[in-house]
Protein backbone atom coordinates (compact mmCIF):
# COMPACT_ATOMS: atom_id res chain seq x y z
CA UNK A 1 0.00 0.00 0.00
CA UNK A 2 0.88 3.15 -0.47
CA UNK A 3 2.96 5.53 2.71
CA UNK A 4 0.56 8.00 1.54
CA UNK A 5 -3.34 8.36 3.54
CA UNK A 6 -4.51 10.82 1.26
CA UNK A 7 -3.76 11.77 -2.03
CA UNK A 8 -5.17 14.58 -3.38
CA UNK A 9 -4.50 15.24 -7.06
CA UNK A 10 -5.85 18.20 -9.64
CA UNK A 11 -8.92 18.68 -7.44
CA UNK A 12 -11.20 21.16 -8.45
CA UNK A 13 -15.00 21.26 -6.90
CA UNK A 14 -17.79 23.97 -7.96
CA UNK A 15 -21.21 24.18 -6.23
CA UNK A 16 -22.12 26.33 -9.09
CA UNK A 17 -19.96 27.54 -12.43
CA UNK A 18 -17.85 30.54 -11.47
CA UNK A 19 -18.06 29.98 -7.97
CA UNK A 20 -15.28 27.12 -7.75
CA UNK A 21 -14.59 26.73 -4.36
CA UNK A 22 -11.57 24.22 -4.39
CA UNK A 23 -9.34 24.99 -7.18
CA UNK A 24 -6.54 22.52 -8.77
CA UNK A 25 -5.31 21.45 -5.66
CA UNK A 26 -2.66 18.75 -5.23
CA UNK A 27 -1.51 17.38 -1.64
CA UNK A 28 -0.16 13.99 -0.57
CA UNK A 29 -0.02 13.14 3.66
CA UNK A 30 1.77 10.50 4.97
CA UNK A 31 0.32 7.53 6.99
CA UNK A 32 0.17 8.87 10.44
CA UNK A 33 0.75 12.48 10.20
CA UNK A 34 -1.01 14.94 11.46
CA UNK A 35 -1.73 17.56 9.39
CA UNK A 36 -3.49 21.05 9.90
CA UNK A 37 -5.83 22.52 7.04
CA UNK A 38 -5.84 26.49 7.24
CA UNK A 39 -7.34 29.37 5.76
CA UNK A 40 -9.92 32.14 6.04
CA UNK A 41 -13.80 31.47 6.04
CA UNK A 42 -14.72 30.45 2.42
CA UNK A 43 -11.04 29.03 1.68
CA UNK A 44 -12.36 25.78 1.19
CA UNK A 45 -11.14 23.67 3.49
CA UNK A 46 -14.13 22.50 4.14
CA UNK A 47 -15.17 21.56 0.62
CA UNK A 48 -12.09 20.10 0.29
CA UNK A 49 -11.98 17.44 3.16
CA UNK A 50 -15.61 16.82 2.22
CA UNK A 51 -13.85 14.42 -0.11
CA UNK A 52 -12.15 12.16 1.83
CA UNK A 53 -15.55 10.49 2.64
CA UNK A 54 -16.98 10.53 -0.04
CA UNK A 55 -19.52 13.66 0.41
CA UNK A 56 -18.77 15.37 -1.98
CA UNK A 57 -17.50 14.16 -5.52
CA UNK A 58 -14.33 15.89 -7.46
CA UNK A 59 -15.74 18.19 -10.10
CA UNK A 60 -12.17 17.22 -12.18
CA UNK A 61 -9.13 15.36 -10.12
CA UNK A 62 -8.66 12.02 -8.20
CA UNK A 63 -9.19 11.70 -4.13
CA UNK A 64 -7.31 8.49 -3.23
CA UNK A 65 -7.93 7.07 0.72
CA UNK A 66 -6.03 4.44 1.79
CA UNK A 67 -6.05 3.22 -1.41
CA UNK A 68 -9.36 3.58 -2.58
CA UNK A 69 -10.61 6.16 -5.21
CA UNK A 70 -13.52 8.33 -3.40
CA UNK A 71 -15.31 8.55 -6.79
CA UNK A 72 -16.11 4.89 -6.60
CA UNK A 73 -15.69 4.16 -3.03
CA UNK A 74 -19.30 4.24 -1.25
CA UNK A 75 -19.54 6.81 1.12
CA UNK A 76 -20.06 3.31 3.58
CA UNK A 77 -16.89 1.83 2.70
CA UNK A 78 -15.12 4.92 3.06
CA UNK A 79 -16.63 5.71 6.53
CA UNK A 80 -14.60 2.07 7.53
CA UNK A 81 -11.85 4.81 6.77
CA UNK A 82 -12.79 7.97 7.32
CA UNK A 83 -14.04 9.42 10.85
CA UNK A 84 -16.05 12.51 9.92
CA UNK A 85 -16.07 15.28 12.78
CA UNK A 86 -18.69 18.18 11.14
CA UNK A 87 -18.11 21.29 12.54
CA UNK A 88 -21.70 21.47 13.38
CA UNK A 89 -22.09 18.51 15.85
CA UNK A 90 -25.68 18.85 15.18
CA UNK A 91 -25.43 18.30 12.02
CA UNK A 92 -24.41 14.37 12.96
CA UNK A 93 -26.22 13.93 16.15
CA UNK A 94 -29.66 12.26 15.58
CA UNK A 95 -30.17 9.63 18.29
CA UNK A 96 -32.03 9.41 21.53
CA UNK A 97 -29.42 8.97 23.82
CA UNK A 98 -25.49 9.64 24.26
CA UNK A 99 -24.80 5.93 24.58
CA UNK A 100 -27.03 4.71 21.42
CA UNK A 101 -25.25 7.72 19.20
CA UNK A 102 -21.69 6.21 20.16
CA UNK A 103 -23.09 2.95 19.51
CA UNK A 104 -24.61 3.39 16.44
CA UNK A 105 -21.35 3.65 14.07
CA UNK A 106 -20.21 0.67 15.25
CA UNK A 107 -23.15 -1.29 15.16
CA UNK A 108 -23.61 0.23 11.77
CA UNK A 109 -20.30 -1.10 10.55
CA UNK A 110 -21.67 -4.77 11.96
CA UNK A 111 -19.07 -5.25 15.02
CA UNK A 112 -20.36 -7.86 17.35
CA UNK A 113 -22.28 -6.46 20.84
CA UNK A 114 -19.56 -7.22 22.62
CA UNK A 115 -16.88 -5.02 20.91
CA UNK A 116 -19.68 -2.21 20.33
CA UNK A 117 -20.40 -2.32 24.04
CA UNK A 118 -16.46 -2.07 25.22
CA UNK A 119 -15.78 0.71 22.68
CA UNK A 120 -19.07 2.79 23.23
CA UNK A 121 -18.61 2.49 26.98
CA UNK A 122 -14.64 3.49 26.55
CA UNK A 123 -15.61 6.61 24.37
CA UNK A 124 -18.14 7.39 27.01
CA UNK A 125 -15.63 7.52 29.63
CA UNK A 126 -12.76 9.18 27.35
CA UNK A 127 -15.21 12.28 27.07
CA UNK A 128 -16.55 12.30 30.22
CA UNK A 129 -20.12 11.31 29.24
CA UNK A 130 -21.07 8.72 31.65
CA UNK A 131 -23.12 10.38 33.68
CA UNK A 132 -24.72 11.64 30.31
CA UNK A 133 -25.04 8.28 28.62
CA UNK A 134 -28.92 8.01 29.27
CA UNK A 135 -29.45 11.88 28.51
CA UNK A 136 -30.89 12.98 25.05
CA UNK A 137 -27.72 14.43 23.19
CA UNK A 138 -30.07 17.70 22.03
CA UNK A 139 -30.35 18.24 25.43
CA UNK A 140 -26.37 18.83 26.43
CA UNK A 141 -24.24 21.97 25.93
CA UNK A 142 -23.03 22.78 22.24
CA UNK A 143 -19.77 22.01 24.04
CA UNK A 144 -20.72 18.43 25.14
CA UNK A 145 -22.18 17.61 21.64
CA UNK A 146 -19.20 18.53 19.84
CA UNK A 147 -17.54 15.76 22.33
CA UNK A 148 -20.91 12.92 21.58
CA UNK A 149 -19.87 13.72 18.15
CA UNK A 150 -16.25 12.94 18.84
CA UNK A 151 -16.67 9.97 20.80
CA UNK A 152 -19.20 8.48 18.14
CA UNK A 153 -16.52 8.67 15.39
CA UNK A 154 -14.20 7.27 17.40
CA UNK A 155 -16.14 4.42 18.21
CA UNK A 156 -15.89 3.02 14.86
CA UNK A 157 -12.35 3.46 14.83
CA UNK A 158 -11.33 4.87 11.43
CA UNK A 159 -7.33 4.98 10.52
CA UNK A 160 -8.27 8.60 9.34
CA UNK A 161 -9.72 11.32 11.53
CA UNK A 162 -11.55 14.20 10.04
CA UNK A 163 -11.65 17.15 12.36
CA UNK A 164 -13.80 20.75 11.06
CA UNK A 165 -13.13 23.44 13.32
CA UNK A 166 -13.13 20.77 16.33
CA UNK A 167 -12.41 23.38 19.49
CA UNK A 168 -14.98 25.95 18.43
CA UNK A 169 -17.15 26.96 21.57
CA UNK A 170 -15.01 24.91 24.08
CA UNK A 171 -13.46 26.55 26.87
CA UNK A 172 -9.62 26.19 27.36
CA UNK A 173 -9.87 23.45 29.64
CA UNK A 174 -12.57 21.33 27.65
CA UNK A 175 -10.26 22.14 24.03
CA UNK A 176 -7.22 21.55 25.94
CA UNK A 177 -8.40 17.90 26.89
CA UNK A 178 -10.30 17.04 23.97
CA UNK A 179 -6.63 17.60 21.68
CA UNK A 180 -4.79 15.10 24.61
CA UNK A 181 -7.31 12.95 23.60
CA UNK A 182 -6.72 13.40 19.72
CA UNK A 183 -2.96 13.26 20.01
CA UNK A 184 -3.23 9.79 21.88
CA UNK A 185 -5.29 8.47 19.08
CA UNK A 186 -2.66 9.86 17.18
CA UNK A 187 0.06 7.75 18.91
CA UNK A 188 -1.79 4.79 18.10
CA UNK A 189 -1.12 5.43 14.46
CA UNK A 190 -4.27 7.69 13.54
CA UNK A 191 -3.91 9.84 10.63
CA UNK A 192 -5.26 13.58 11.69
CA UNK A 193 -6.68 15.83 9.55
CA UNK A 194 -7.66 19.36 11.78
CA UNK A 195 -9.26 21.59 9.97
CA UNK A 196 -9.00 25.25 11.48
CA UNK A 197 -7.97 28.70 11.60
CA UNK A 198 -6.45 28.86 14.80
CA UNK A 199 -3.23 29.17 14.10
CA UNK A 200 -2.31 28.68 17.61
CA UNK A 201 -4.10 25.14 17.97
CA UNK A 202 -2.14 23.84 14.57
CA UNK A 203 1.15 24.97 15.87
CA UNK A 204 0.84 23.31 19.37
CA UNK A 205 -0.10 19.66 18.03
CA UNK A 206 -0.09 19.42 13.93
CA UNK A 207 3.26 18.13 12.73
CA UNK A 208 2.67 19.38 9.20
CA UNK A 209 0.39 23.14 8.14
CA UNK A 210 -1.54 23.09 4.88
CA UNK A 211 -2.36 27.40 3.87
CA UNK A 212 -4.86 27.28 1.86
CA UNK A 213 -6.67 30.51 0.36
CA UNK A 214 -9.28 31.00 -2.50
CA UNK A 215 -9.52 27.28 -3.23
CA UNK A 216 -5.92 27.27 -3.62
CA UNK A 217 -2.96 25.39 -1.55
CA UNK A 218 -0.46 28.19 -1.18
CA UNK A 219 1.91 26.16 1.22
CA UNK A 220 2.28 22.58 2.28
CA UNK A 221 5.28 22.01 4.98
CA UNK A 222 6.41 21.11 8.10
CA UNK A 223 4.64 23.45 11.14
CA UNK A 224 7.45 25.76 12.24
CA UNK A 225 9.02 26.80 8.89
CA UNK A 226 5.53 27.80 7.73
CA UNK A 227 5.03 29.90 10.85
CA UNK A 228 8.38 31.86 10.32
CA UNK A 229 6.32 33.39 7.10
CA UNK A 230 4.12 35.91 8.44
CA UNK A 231 4.04 36.87 5.40
CA UNK A 232 2.14 33.67 3.51
CA UNK A 233 0.02 33.83 6.59
CA UNK A 234 -0.99 36.82 6.11
CA UNK A 235 -1.82 36.46 2.45
CA UNK A 236 -4.57 34.10 4.07
CA UNK A 237 -5.88 36.06 6.13
CA UNK A 238 -4.02 34.17 9.26
CA UNK A 239 -2.55 35.38 12.13
CA UNK A 240 0.00 33.40 13.78
CA UNK A 241 -0.51 32.75 17.66
CA UNK A 242 -0.04 35.38 19.52
CA UNK A 243 2.86 34.33 21.10
CA UNK A 244 4.63 33.68 17.69
CA UNK A 245 3.11 37.09 16.53
CA UNK A 246 4.73 39.51 19.88
CA UNK A 247 8.15 37.26 19.01
CA UNK A 248 8.10 38.09 15.43
CA UNK A 249 7.12 42.20 16.55
CA UNK A 250 10.29 42.10 18.21
CA UNK A 251 12.49 40.18 15.94
CA UNK A 252 15.03 42.98 15.27
CA UNK A 253 15.94 43.15 19.06
CA UNK A 254 17.06 39.24 18.89
CA UNK A 255 13.56 37.05 19.34
CA UNK A 256 12.97 34.35 17.17
CA UNK A 257 10.28 34.11 14.61
CA UNK A 258 8.99 30.91 14.82
CA UNK A 259 8.46 30.70 18.64
CA UNK A 260 4.81 29.18 19.60
CA UNK A 261 5.15 28.41 23.31
CA UNK A 262 4.96 30.81 26.29
CA UNK A 263 8.52 28.66 27.79
CA UNK A 264 10.08 29.02 24.59
CA UNK A 265 9.39 32.84 24.06
CA UNK A 266 10.46 33.31 27.79
CA UNK A 267 13.32 31.41 27.46
CA UNK A 268 14.59 33.68 24.46
CA UNK A 269 13.56 36.58 26.18
CA UNK A 270 16.11 35.81 29.12
CA UNK A 271 18.79 34.19 26.71
CA UNK A 272 18.35 37.99 25.31
CA UNK A 273 18.61 39.63 28.22
CA UNK A 274 21.98 38.33 29.12
CA UNK A 275 23.33 39.18 25.98
CA UNK A 276 23.10 42.96 26.45
CA UNK A 277 25.83 45.20 28.32
CA UNK B 1 -30.52 52.51 36.24
CA UNK B 2 -28.10 49.79 34.43
CA UNK B 3 -29.13 48.96 30.95
CA UNK B 4 -29.25 45.15 31.61
CA UNK B 5 -29.38 43.65 35.69
CA UNK B 6 -30.21 40.49 37.23
CA UNK B 7 -30.03 40.10 40.47
CA UNK B 8 -29.98 36.83 42.43
CA UNK B 9 -31.11 34.80 38.82
CA UNK B 10 -31.77 31.16 39.21
CA UNK B 11 -32.98 28.95 36.33
CA UNK B 12 -33.83 25.27 35.77
CA UNK B 13 -34.50 23.98 32.45
CA UNK B 14 -37.54 21.74 32.30
CA UNK B 15 -37.32 17.83 33.14
CA UNK B 16 -35.45 15.46 30.32
CA UNK B 17 -38.50 13.12 31.06
CA UNK B 18 -41.62 12.73 33.89
CA UNK B 19 -40.37 11.85 36.91
CA UNK B 20 -36.49 13.26 36.15
CA UNK B 21 -35.38 16.33 38.16
CA UNK B 22 -34.93 19.78 36.42
CA UNK B 23 -31.45 20.38 35.53
CA UNK B 24 -30.26 23.64 37.03
CA UNK B 25 -28.31 25.57 35.08
CA UNK B 26 -28.43 28.90 36.67
CA UNK B 27 -28.11 29.24 40.59
CA UNK B 28 -27.32 33.02 41.61
CA UNK B 29 -26.28 34.98 39.33
CA UNK B 30 -26.04 38.88 39.87
CA UNK B 31 -24.70 40.90 37.24
CA UNK B 32 -24.58 44.23 35.62
CA UNK B 33 -24.42 45.75 31.90
CA UNK B 34 -24.35 49.70 31.53
CA UNK B 35 -25.26 51.61 28.32
CA UNK B 36 -22.14 51.31 26.17
CA UNK B 37 -20.41 48.73 28.20
CA UNK B 38 -18.31 45.98 26.70
CA UNK B 39 -18.55 42.67 28.65
CA UNK B 40 -17.48 39.18 28.10
CA UNK B 41 -18.83 36.53 30.00
CA UNK B 42 -16.56 33.46 30.39
CA UNK B 43 -16.92 30.22 31.95
CA UNK B 44 -16.46 26.52 30.79
CA UNK B 45 -18.30 24.47 28.18
CA UNK B 46 -21.90 23.86 29.94
CA UNK B 47 -21.68 26.52 32.23
CA UNK B 48 -24.84 28.24 31.45
CA UNK B 49 -23.14 31.01 29.20
CA UNK B 50 -25.74 30.78 25.95
CA UNK B 51 -28.56 30.28 29.30
CA UNK B 52 -27.81 33.33 30.44
CA UNK B 53 -27.79 34.96 27.24
CA UNK B 54 -31.52 33.88 26.41
CA UNK B 55 -32.62 34.87 29.75
CA UNK B 56 -31.85 38.77 28.56
CA UNK B 57 -34.35 38.19 25.39
CA UNK B 58 -36.52 36.41 27.13
CA UNK B 59 -36.33 33.46 24.86
CA UNK B 60 -35.25 31.44 28.52
CA UNK B 61 -38.12 31.18 29.85
CA UNK B 62 -40.96 32.05 26.91
CA UNK B 63 -39.88 29.25 24.76
CA UNK B 64 -37.97 26.97 27.03
CA UNK B 65 -40.26 26.66 29.54
CA UNK B 66 -38.47 25.66 33.45
CA UNK B 67 -38.24 27.78 36.36
CA UNK B 68 -36.66 31.01 36.32
CA UNK B 69 -36.36 33.28 39.80
CA UNK B 70 -34.82 36.49 40.76
CA UNK B 71 -35.22 40.04 39.20
CA UNK B 72 -34.45 40.71 35.45
CA UNK B 73 -34.03 44.09 34.36
CA UNK B 74 -33.76 44.75 30.34
CA UNK B 75 -34.04 48.18 29.36
CA UNK B 76 -36.65 48.67 31.63
CA UNK B 77 -38.40 45.77 31.16
CA UNK B 78 -38.88 42.44 32.95
CA UNK B 79 -38.24 39.85 29.67
CA UNK B 80 -40.75 37.32 31.32
CA UNK B 81 -43.59 39.77 31.06
CA UNK B 82 -43.09 41.03 28.08
CA UNK B 83 -43.65 39.28 24.86
CA UNK B 84 -40.04 38.49 23.34
CA UNK B 85 -41.18 40.02 19.65
CA UNK B 86 -41.17 43.07 22.09
CA UNK B 87 -37.89 42.97 23.12
CA UNK B 88 -36.30 41.94 20.01
CA UNK B 89 -36.75 45.64 18.65
CA UNK B 90 -34.00 46.33 21.28
CA UNK B 91 -32.41 43.48 22.65
CA UNK B 92 -30.27 41.74 19.35
CA UNK B 93 -28.82 38.03 20.03
CA UNK B 94 -26.81 36.58 18.07
CA UNK B 95 -26.70 32.68 18.26
CA UNK B 96 -23.84 30.19 19.05
CA UNK B 97 -25.12 28.44 16.12
CA UNK B 98 -25.34 30.46 13.05
CA UNK B 99 -26.67 28.53 10.80
CA UNK B 100 -30.18 27.58 12.74
CA UNK B 101 -30.96 31.34 12.44
CA UNK B 102 -31.04 31.84 8.58
CA UNK B 103 -34.38 31.26 6.69
CA UNK B 104 -34.30 33.62 3.75
CA UNK B 105 -33.14 32.89 0.68
CA UNK B 106 -30.86 34.89 -0.33
CA UNK B 107 -27.90 37.32 2.09
CA UNK B 108 -29.78 40.29 1.19
CA UNK B 109 -33.21 39.19 2.59
CA UNK B 110 -31.94 37.62 5.87
CA UNK B 111 -30.54 40.57 6.86
CA UNK B 112 -33.50 42.30 5.50
CA UNK B 113 -35.70 40.32 7.77
CA UNK B 114 -35.52 42.03 11.24
CA UNK B 115 -35.82 45.63 9.93
CA UNK B 116 -38.54 44.00 7.83
CA UNK B 117 -40.66 43.04 10.53
CA UNK B 118 -40.54 46.32 12.44
CA UNK B 119 -42.05 47.92 9.53
CA UNK B 120 -39.55 50.08 9.26
CA UNK B 121 -39.84 51.36 5.44
CA UNK B 122 -38.07 49.87 2.20
CA UNK B 123 -35.64 52.54 1.78
CA UNK B 124 -34.15 52.59 5.16
CA UNK B 125 -34.46 48.60 5.47
CA UNK B 126 -31.86 49.01 1.87
CA UNK B 127 -29.55 51.59 3.94
CA UNK B 128 -29.69 49.25 7.09
CA UNK B 129 -28.58 46.24 5.05
CA UNK B 130 -25.52 47.85 2.90
CA UNK B 131 -24.33 49.30 5.84
CA UNK B 132 -24.90 46.12 7.89
CA UNK B 133 -23.21 43.96 5.21
CA UNK B 134 -20.28 46.41 5.00
CA UNK B 135 -19.47 46.13 8.11
CA UNK B 136 -18.43 42.67 8.97
CA UNK B 137 -17.44 42.71 5.16
CA UNK B 138 -19.84 40.43 3.11
CA UNK B 139 -21.21 43.11 0.38
CA UNK B 140 -20.23 40.66 -2.01
CA UNK B 141 -22.34 38.11 -0.87
CA UNK B 142 -25.59 39.61 -0.74
CA UNK B 143 -27.07 37.67 -4.22
CA UNK B 144 -25.81 34.10 -2.01
CA UNK B 145 -28.06 31.54 -0.65
CA UNK B 146 -26.75 31.79 2.92
CA UNK B 147 -27.16 27.46 2.76
CA UNK B 148 -24.35 27.76 0.76
CA UNK B 149 -21.60 30.10 2.22
CA UNK B 150 -19.01 28.72 4.69
CA UNK B 151 -19.55 28.22 8.60
CA UNK B 152 -17.66 31.50 9.36
CA UNK B 153 -19.77 33.04 6.56
CA UNK B 154 -22.89 32.35 7.67
CA UNK B 155 -21.87 33.94 11.09
CA UNK B 156 -21.23 37.00 9.87
CA UNK B 157 -24.78 36.86 7.95
CA UNK B 158 -26.00 36.40 11.28
CA UNK B 159 -24.28 39.25 13.06
CA UNK B 160 -25.77 41.17 10.11
CA UNK B 161 -29.11 40.76 10.33
CA UNK B 162 -28.50 41.72 14.21
CA UNK B 163 -26.89 44.51 13.46
CA UNK B 164 -29.34 45.76 11.25
CA UNK B 165 -32.07 45.92 14.27
CA UNK B 166 -30.44 48.41 15.47
CA UNK B 167 -30.62 47.04 18.85
CA UNK B 168 -29.08 48.68 22.01
CA UNK B 169 -28.04 45.49 23.98
CA UNK B 170 -26.38 43.52 21.51
CA UNK B 171 -25.70 39.89 22.63
CA UNK B 172 -23.11 38.05 20.77
CA UNK B 173 -22.97 33.75 21.83
CA UNK B 174 -19.43 32.41 21.05
CA UNK B 175 -19.90 34.71 17.51
CA UNK B 176 -15.95 34.99 16.91
CA UNK B 177 -15.54 30.91 17.47
CA UNK B 178 -16.21 30.20 13.32
CA UNK B 179 -14.70 33.31 12.01
CA UNK B 180 -10.67 33.64 10.33
CA UNK B 181 -8.52 35.99 12.51
CA UNK B 182 -9.37 38.98 10.06
CA UNK B 183 -13.04 38.50 9.62
CA UNK B 184 -13.14 38.67 13.84
CA UNK B 185 -11.11 41.82 13.86
CA UNK B 186 -13.30 43.35 10.93
CA UNK B 187 -16.47 42.26 13.16
CA UNK B 188 -14.64 43.25 16.76
CA UNK B 189 -14.16 46.75 15.21
CA UNK B 190 -17.60 47.11 13.63
CA UNK B 191 -19.35 46.45 17.01
CA UNK B 192 -16.65 48.55 18.99
CA UNK B 193 -17.45 51.55 16.67
CA UNK B 194 -21.08 50.75 16.82
CA UNK B 195 -20.93 51.14 20.54
CA UNK B 196 -18.99 54.14 20.65
CA UNK B 197 -21.17 56.10 18.27
CA UNK B 198 -24.55 54.43 19.72
CA UNK B 199 -23.64 53.51 22.98
CA UNK B 200 -24.53 49.94 22.74
CA UNK B 201 -24.21 47.81 25.42
CA UNK B 202 -22.41 44.45 24.48
CA UNK B 203 -22.70 41.09 26.09
CA UNK B 204 -20.19 38.46 24.72
CA UNK B 205 -20.23 35.39 25.84
CA UNK B 206 -16.53 33.46 24.55
CA UNK B 207 -14.49 30.90 25.16
CA UNK B 208 -11.37 32.85 23.96
CA UNK B 209 -9.55 34.75 26.66
CA UNK B 210 -7.13 36.87 24.03
CA UNK B 211 -10.54 38.47 22.48
CA UNK B 212 -12.03 39.07 25.88
CA UNK B 213 -8.92 40.69 27.05
CA UNK B 214 -9.13 42.87 23.81
CA UNK B 215 -12.89 43.95 23.71
CA UNK B 216 -13.79 43.91 27.20
CA UNK B 217 -13.91 46.06 29.84
CA UNK B 218 -15.01 44.06 32.19
CA UNK B 219 -14.54 39.76 32.18
CA UNK B 220 -17.45 37.82 34.30
CA UNK B 221 -16.87 34.51 34.67
CA UNK B 222 -19.75 31.93 35.00
CA UNK B 223 -18.81 28.99 37.27
CA UNK B 224 -21.85 26.51 38.42
CA UNK B 225 -24.54 28.39 38.41
CA UNK B 226 -22.53 32.02 40.11
CA UNK B 227 -20.80 34.84 38.67
CA UNK B 228 -17.21 33.73 40.57
CA UNK B 229 -15.28 36.68 39.15
CA UNK B 230 -16.54 39.95 37.41
CA UNK B 231 -13.65 42.41 37.09
CA UNK B 232 -11.38 44.37 34.12
CA UNK B 233 -9.49 42.14 32.44
CA UNK B 234 -5.90 42.70 34.02
CA UNK B 235 -7.62 42.41 37.43
CA UNK B 236 -9.62 39.32 36.58
CA UNK B 237 -6.89 37.21 34.81
CA UNK B 238 -4.52 37.80 37.56
CA UNK B 239 -7.38 35.49 39.97
CA UNK B 240 -5.50 32.18 38.83
CA UNK B 241 -6.96 30.23 41.19
CA UNK B 242 -10.05 31.24 40.13
CA UNK B 243 -9.11 31.26 36.39
CA UNK B 244 -7.94 27.69 36.94
CA UNK B 245 -10.90 26.18 39.31
CA UNK B 246 -13.39 27.84 36.26
CA UNK B 247 -11.82 26.20 33.45
CA UNK B 248 -11.30 29.70 31.72
CA UNK B 249 -7.59 30.60 29.53
CA UNK B 250 -5.52 33.34 30.01
CA UNK B 251 -4.28 35.27 26.99
CA UNK B 252 -0.61 33.54 26.11
CA UNK B 253 0.86 37.39 27.45
CA UNK B 254 -0.58 37.12 30.43
CA UNK B 255 1.21 33.82 31.05
CA UNK B 256 4.70 35.10 29.52
CA UNK B 257 3.99 37.96 32.35
CA UNK B 258 4.12 35.49 34.84
CA UNK B 259 6.95 33.39 33.40
CA UNK B 260 9.11 36.25 33.58
CA UNK B 261 8.04 37.40 36.67
CA UNK B 262 9.01 34.33 38.44
CA UNK B 263 12.95 34.72 36.86
CA UNK B 264 13.26 38.37 36.79
CA UNK B 265 11.06 39.75 39.85
CA UNK B 266 8.97 42.35 37.74
CA UNK B 267 5.52 43.03 38.28
CA UNK B 268 4.12 42.92 34.39
CA UNK B 269 0.58 42.27 33.95
CA UNK B 270 0.23 42.29 30.16
CA UNK B 271 -3.38 41.35 28.91
CA UNK B 272 -2.81 42.44 25.02
CA UNK B 273 -0.38 42.02 22.79
CA UNK B 274 0.33 46.03 22.13
CA UNK B 275 0.92 45.77 26.22
CA UNK B 276 3.66 43.13 25.90
CA UNK B 277 5.06 44.66 22.85
CA UNK B 278 5.82 47.88 24.81
CA UNK B 279 7.30 46.64 27.97
CA UNK B 280 9.61 44.24 26.24
CA UNK B 281 10.86 46.78 23.62
CA UNK B 282 11.85 48.84 26.15
CA UNK B 283 13.32 45.90 27.98
CA UNK B 284 15.61 44.36 25.91
CA UNK B 285 16.58 48.07 24.24
CA UNK B 286 20.23 47.83 24.43
CA UNK B 287 21.31 50.78 26.43
CA UNK B 288 18.35 50.71 28.60
CA UNK B 289 19.46 52.39 31.95
CA UNK B 290 19.50 49.40 34.46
Amino acid sequence: MSQYAIEIRGLSHDYEPLHPAVHDVTLSLRQGTWVAICGQNGAGKTTMVKHLNGLLKPTSGAVMVDGLDTRQASVAELARHVGFVFQNPDHQIFCATCREEISFGPRNLGEPDKVIHARTEEALAWFDLVPYAEHPPALLSYGQRRLVALAAVLAMQPSILVLDEPTVGLDAASAEGLLQRIQDIHRRGCTIVLVTHDIALAARYAQEMVIMAQGRVLLHDRTRPVLAQPEILQRADLEPPQITHLCQSLSHLGLPKDATTVQEAAKAILAQLRRLP
Amino acid sequence: MALAELANVAYAYPPLAPGLPSPVVLRDVSLRVEAGEFVALMGRTGAGKSTLCMCLNGVVPQSTGGRLTGAISVLGHDPRQVPTARLAREVALVYQDAECQLIMPTVEEEVAFGPGNLGIDRAEIAERVAWALRLVGIEELCHRPPSQLSGGQMQRVAIAANLAMLPRLLILDEPFAGLDPAGRRQVANAICRLRAEREIAVLLATTNAEIAAETADRIAILDDGCIALDSPPADAFAHTEIIAKTGVGRPSVTELAAALNRELGTAYAWTTLPQARDDLERLLLPGRPA
